[in-house]
């Protein structure tokens, strides 16, 4: 009667193989460790896809499980490699500058070394102070710490005050896109303190590391392979159990839920915080491997990618949402990478540079109307597990269970 | 007899409309109450208000031996408090299977914390397998709540209600829906409830309010309008003029 956590959710054991095998596999092709195969950059592609499908694992738990839509999660993600990129930057920066001051006759003071840290990063936004939110940036530690607890914090504040007055459906997506969008204005000043529109930049050097960029770039895919694992296997064990059995509930019927005795509320800031943190953990894994980030990165068009993402992968199971944001965003890189062909139709040439994005658009709609299971609907094909297609209104009480079709026919 | 639940002197209005005009009601710990009235008595709101989901305007309405005042308390706390709810069209969770949605009922701490480390014992497996064998779903325990018939899922429902072990049950017309061998199981089942704890049904059937054989109390126009044994209110010319009359 009984069944083990692994034996109820085959689909991990799957995932995890498949992730192991991926990664051997590129490892093995690589230009770092291996025969050479595969470019850097393409590895480099590879592992940021892979922190985006953890960014998508995160949205999946939020809205396929819960029905919340939030329209926010990626700027959590973006927040949480601003917090990566600021020690990074520094530590480089500081490398740099005790390289140079070396030459000079007399050893350079502390304060030397930290004047000339603050004209290199904000030489270019005019600032001569190190603003105070750079005041941990020095340290690996506090910053990682604050990968985690700046997100998270700023989660679970926004998330109590919009729980808290029940702001739900349509009401909450606009509420956390309005959160998204004031954040990326916001960082998009100077004096914000973290380099305006410049953003943070040459986050692909390690400091105080001498290995090539082939070497490192495995590491940083190392890494978002491992942490999209543990993530899936967490979050597995989160949804298999009785947690998940609420938080579907709560998607179904958030008032009966109410009156079992749960307070709604708590899960949702639960959920909003935990995927918020999950988020912002892709993003520090994320940015490292993109060598820049800027506030552009906030703005709320990523936060809807996220959610097509989800969408066209299928929304209420992990491998969905990992599937779908693998393959969304593989694809939109090919296209917009410049390598897929160009067609000639005659009074026009269709570029796919800029037609992608229609291509996007009219496959999200063509996925919602059609397969509103997403990608991931083809598996429950292959399992033969069929919903019934059921037509028509409830009849209402006497008449049972049957749809009204059903009844007439 | 203390009384389990008292409301005194609530009034709720929506827009100017009295939907609720100085009630007061009071049920004892162990005890079976019908309350009928026709359409817009404010059988409903009376329901929302003890369960948290409609604050009133006036009033005060308390609970349990030291007198809790349910006002100021959430949905889920007062469920939490002991008051479990039916609605009148069966609220079950479809998408999920009978253990699952009376696995969500059982009796257990409520917070997400205690959720996430929740594991299933020997124990609330024999209590659900007990619960279901009692409303007769024994059979159908690994199958999607949705697939049920209206009539099962009325009784998963109330199975539900009990897995939630509340010491006040507020049923909204338990027996829609039901065949008429349901009914007589579905009432037999409220009167053994009622043997432990309050159990408040809100009916139409006469019939089936007859066979519950218990006090009755009368709503018109958001206030009690008699109240007593079936035969005793169905006797008063003022119910038989609101309610009984246009029949």
């Amino acid at each position: 009667m009984r069944k083990t956590f692994l034996t109820r959710s085959p689909s991990v054991l799957i995932f995890l193989s498949l992730l192991a095998l991926f990664t051997l596999t590129i490892t093995l092709a690589s230009q770092g460790y291996g025969a050479g195969l595969v470019s850097t950059s393409f590895v480099k592609t590879l592992g940021k896809t892979l922190c985006l499908c953890l960014a998508a694992l995160a949205m999946d738990l939020v809205w396929g499980y819960a029905g919340i839509l939030s329209l926010g999660h990626m700027a959590f993600f973006a927040l949480g490699g601003y917090m990566i990129g600021m020690w990074l930057m520094y530590a480089r920066t500081e490398e740099i500058v005790v390289a140079s001051l070396a030459n000079g006759d007399l050893p350079a003071t502390a304060q030397e070394i930290g004047q000339g840290i603050v004209t290199q990063i904000f030489g270019v936004v005019g600032a001569s102070d190190l603003p105070l939110i750079w005041g941990a940036a020095h340290s690996l530690p506090l910053q990682l710490a604050l990968v985690v607890a700046l997100p998270g914090l700023l989660a679970l504040v926004f998330g109590w005050l919009a729980f808290r007055s029940r702001v739900t459906g349509v009401y909450l997506s606009i509420l956390t896109q309005a959160m998204t969008l004031a954040l990326a204005l916001y960082l998009f000043q100077n004096d914000s303190g973290l380099r305006g529109n410049n953003g943070l930049s040459g986050l692909q050097n390690l400091p105080y590391v001498t290995a090539s960029q082939d070497v490192v770039t495995l590491w940083f895919f190392w890494a978002s392979a491992a942490a999209l694992g543990l993530t899936y296997l967490m979050l597995a064990w989160i949804v298999a159990g009785k947690f998940g059995s609420v938080i579907r509930a709560i998607r179904d019927d958030e008032a009966r839920v109410r009156f079992l005795g749960y307070s709604v509320e708590s899960y949702k800031l639960f959920l909003f915080t935990l995927t918020a943190i999950l988020s912002a953990i892709a993003g520090a894994l994320y940015y490292p491997q993109a060598g820049i980030i800027n506030p552009a990165e906030l703005a709320p068009i990523a936060s809807i990618y996220l959610a097509v993402w989800v969408a066209i992968g299928g929304r209420g199971r992990l491998y969905g949402a990992v599937i779908g944001a693998a393959f969304v965003s593989l694809l939109s890189s090919w296209f917009t990478g410049g390598r897929a062909p160009s067609i000639p139709l005659g009074f026009g040439t269709l570029n796919w540079v800029d037609w992608w994005q229609v291509l996007l658009g009219l496959s999200f709609v063509a996925v919602t109307l059609f397969a509103p299971k997403g990608i991931g609907g083809l598996f429950d094909r292959l399992a033969h597990v069929r919903a019934p297609d059921r037509k028509g209104a409830p009849l209402g009480p006497d008449d049972g269970s049957l749809q009204e079709r059903e009844a007439t026919e | 007899m203390t009384a389990l639940l008292e409301v005194s002197g609530v009034t709720v209005s929506f827009d100017g409309f009295r939907a609720i005009n100085n009630l007061t009601f009071s049920i004892g710990m162990a005890e079976l109450r019908a309350i009928i009235g026709p359409n817009g008595a404010g059988k409903s709101t009376f329901m929302d208000i003890v369960t948290g989901k409609t604050k009133p305007d006036a009033g005060s309405v308390t609970f349990g031996e030291r007198s809790v005042s349910l006002l100021k308390l959430t949905e889920s706390e007062i469920a939490r408090a002991g008051i479990g709810r039916k609605f009148q069209r069966p609220t079950v969770f479809e998408d999920q299977t009978v253990t699952e949605n009376l696995t969500l009922a059982l009796r257990a701490a409520r917070s997400p914390w205690a959720v996430l480390a929740w594991r299933a014992k020997a124990a609330d497996q024999t209590r659900i397998a007990a619960l279901a064998a009692q409303v007769g779903l024994a059979d159908h325990l690994p199958r999607k709540a949705g697939e049920l018939s209206h009539g099962q899922k009325q009784w998963l429902e109330i199975a539900m209600l009990l897995a939630q072990e509340p010491r006040l049950l507020l049923v909204d017309e338990p027996a829609a829906g039901m065949t008429l061998a349901e009914r007589e199981r579905t009432t037999d089942l409220l009167v053994e409830i009622a043997r432990t704890r309050a159990v408040v049904v809100v009916e139409h059937d006469m019939e089936f309010v007859r066979r519950l054989n218990c006090r009755v109390t009368v709503l018109h126009e958001g206030a009690v309008l008699a109240e007593g044994s079936l035969d005793h209110v169905t006797k008063n010319q003022d119910v038989i003029d609101v309610y009984l009359g246009r029949g």
